[in-house]
């Protein structure tokens, strides 16, 4: 670790990891009930279940994000965070504030919470995914303004890069969107009109500056390939996913009394949305292949691959699969949409939460990488996970589409509880999926308990395995040192290269996307 | 890098330049479609009763299991055109009669809503059934 302040990204990941054992829990619990259908009622009816399980991923991804910014921002702003002091505070304020929420689900009727937090004064609540009380919408937006504060302090401060540009303009536009969860017009058609400036532009928009950001932060480190190409290709990617995904709000405005022209806009510009999460996953692999150090810690790029492969079969694929507006027309509000919702959450914004949490934990807890034995338990739990979600998802998707038949296609359309019972193969095999998944998770935690053998890292940057126990901090300092000196040796010398040789760089069709280090110095 | 074709700054331009324009494109749709709302919600009938319909829907977090025009849990019926299906009687008679403890069945909770409730919640049902959804669903089961 560069600065000591990055350290205040400790708490919340830590955070982050535990609020996703219990959403886990929850999925369980929804997961049950829809094969058992009074499994907990009415302690824990399904609506109270489901908006934790929701509730729960949404706020750990935040901590996820935010622990990621302050890690990163002083590393790439070559400075102590502006103010570490704040940001624990803002961490207390914010778990805190969660988990007063969670207790207020679970403690009383939705109803009587609503009442208690002064919902009638201005009602925001009971929508999907914003079903929080006034008071944590509100606190939701303090903390996230005062982690934009100080990494956007810390940022003028010190060294602009453009990770840290695009990561402040996905935090900024975090925020910005959070605003229209304040706005709940009378008129139904109006306030799911504005309801999805909040959810779509949030993961399909302003999330995804967030998820390049830290993919091209994980994969400089990873991979120590030249900051410039990483981000050339960080924004060919995000510029693909704005221009296809803000007109792709459009794919929600079909069917809620929008105006027809929507399934044209939402169809069309939709449809180029896996196109970003493509380029993604070959900007991954492609970095990876032309690595020019073997980073010891495996699992972090193994994270880092496996969130832009998974996100583009989850969000990309999943979501180009129901996309179109004839085929939606079918499968809107159906199994379809909650196959697509799991995968693309996991593999878009939990795995990348993963990746950057894979690499920067072992660094704070002192040393460059996990023990191998650890490292074998985190990828266990890596495939188990990644492995179950996609049965969950293959598994949903095909419950959905026996529903969009039984229930939507033919002459004698059964009702929806009718084809529910039909289903019930289906959701008995995914609870196991869900079970499954929760097994990779206990062995996710357990690989931060796995001792092992210390990584030895020796100044020239190859890595050893040595059953030595060392004080580790200095060794990485001057590792990390070197790296970055060299890296900007590399930038001056590329620049002085290209210079010289008026030499036009390869266009993006090509594999290769800069002149590589090796080319040049034969030249 | 300046001289050459696809340099990162092209890169950073498509990008800040290409979501500007998307973005203020959204703007004008969504101007559009502001304007052209009144013809599809039909917001002159958007009465007190219907207003307060629709607090009531989300106080009781109906969204946790229900769709309303597709959109929220996929754990019980879609209500969007419920009013269509059932009728105003059948849904205050069904609300009342809750929770059926079927063994094993899934379970809708009492929300205890009285009778001026249950009128403007049927209100703000029938106000949605109403809204001009593009023909969806594909039919009366939802």
């Amino acid at each position: 670790m560069q600065y000591q302040s990055q350290l205040v990204a400790k708490p919340y990941f830590i955070a982050a990891i535990g609020l996703f054992i219990a959403q886990i829990i929850f999925g369980l619990i929804i997961g049950t009930q829809y094969v058992i259908g009074d499994f907990l009622f009415p302690e824990i009816p399904f609506n109270v279940a489901r908006m934790v399980h929701t509730n729960l991923l949404i706020v750990w991804l935040l901590f996820g994000f935010m622990g990621a910014a302050y890690y990163l921002v002083p590393e790439e702003s070559e400075r102590e965070l502006y103010s570490p002091k704040l940001a624990i505070i803002t961490f207390w304020v914010f778990l805190i504030t969660g988990a007063l929420t969670i207790v207020g689900y679970l403690a009383v009727p939705y109803a009587t919470l609503a009442a208690m937090t002064g919902n009638d004064l201005l009602p925001t609540m009971g929508r999907e995914f914003l079903e929080q009380p006034l008071i944590t919408k509100v606190g939701i937006a303090l903390v996230v303004l005062s982690l934009l504060y100080n990494v956007t302090m810390t940022t003028l401060m010190g060294r602009k890069t453009s990770i840290t540009i695009i990561l402040l303009m996905g935090l900024w536009g975090l925020a910005f969107f959070w605003l229209f969860a304040f706005y709940n017009p009378v008129n139904l058609v109006l306030d799911k009109y504005y309801w999805w400036w909040v959810v779509h532009l949030w993961v399909e928009g302003v999330w995804e500056l967030i998820m390049a950001a830290l993919l091209a932060f994980i994969l400089i480190k990873v991979t120590g390939v030249d900051r410039e190409v990483i981000d050339k290709w960080m924004y060919v990617i995000i510029a693909l996913a704005l221009i296809t995904g803000i007109i792709g709000t459009g794919h929600h405005y079909y069917w809620i009394g929008t105006p027809s022209y929507w399934q044209w806009w939402g169809s069309i510009f939709s449809a180029l949305e896996p196109i970003p999460f493509f380029v993604m996953t070959l900007f991954a692999f492609s970095m990876v292949n032309r690595r020019r150090r073997d980073h010891p810690n495996k699992i972090a790029t193994l994270w880092a691959l496996g969130t832009a492969v998974t996100a583009f079969v989850g969000a990309g694929v999943w979501g180009f699969m129901h996309t179109l507006a004839p085929v939606n027309y079918y499968t809107h509000g159906s199994q379809i949409t909650s196959a697509h919702g799991h995968l693309a959450f996991y593999g878009a914004y939990v795995m990348v939460v993963l990746a950057i949490i894979s690499y920067a934990m072992p660094i704070m807890r002192g040393r460059v990488a996990n023990s191998p034995q650890a490292q074998l338990w985190e990828t266990w739990a890596f495939w188990l996970m990644t492995i179950s979600m996609v049965v969950i998802t293959l598994l949903l998707t095909g419950a959905g589409v026996m529903q969009v038949w039984l229930q939507r296609i033919g002459d004698t359309p059964l009702s929806f509880m009718a084809t529910q019972d039909e289903l019930a193969t289906f959701y008995w095999l995914r609870l196991v999926g869900g079970g499954v998944f929760f097994i990779g998770l206990i062995a996710y935690v357990i690989s931060f308990f796995i001792k092992g053998d210390v990584v030895l890292v020796s100044v020239d940057g190859e890595t050893k395995d040595e059953k030595v126990h060392i004080p580790l901090e200095d060794e990485i300092k001057a590792v990390e040192k070197q790296v970055v000196a060299k890296e900007k040796d590399k930038r001056e010398e590329e620049h002085a290269t290209a210079e010289e040789e008026n030499k036009p760089e390869v266009a993006l069709a090509s594999t290769e996307f800069s002149v590589d280090e090796k080319s040049q110095k034969e030249r | 890098m300046d001289n050459a074709f696809f340099t990162k700054s092209v890169a950073r331009n498509i990008f800040f330049g290409g979501s500007v324009f998307f973005f203020l494109l959204f703007l004008v749709l969504t101007f559009d479609t502001t304007r052209k709302l009144p013809k599809t919600d039909f917001r002159e009938n958007l009465t007190p009763a219907v207003v307060s319909g629709k607090h009531i829907w989300e106080t009781n977090n109906c969204i946790g299991c229900h769709t309303l025009l597709g959109e929220g849990a996929y754990f019980a019926p879609e209500l969007g055109n419920v009013y269509t299906r059932r009728g105003e009687a059948f849904i205050k008679v069904w609300m009342k009669a809750m929770p059926t403890d079927a063994p094993g069945r899934r379970q809708m909770p009492q929300f205890n809503l009285t009778e001026q409730q249950l009128d403007d919640l049927v209100a703000f049902l029938k106000w949605t059934s109403e809204i001009d959804t593009q023909g969806w669903p594909p039919n009366i089961e939802g």
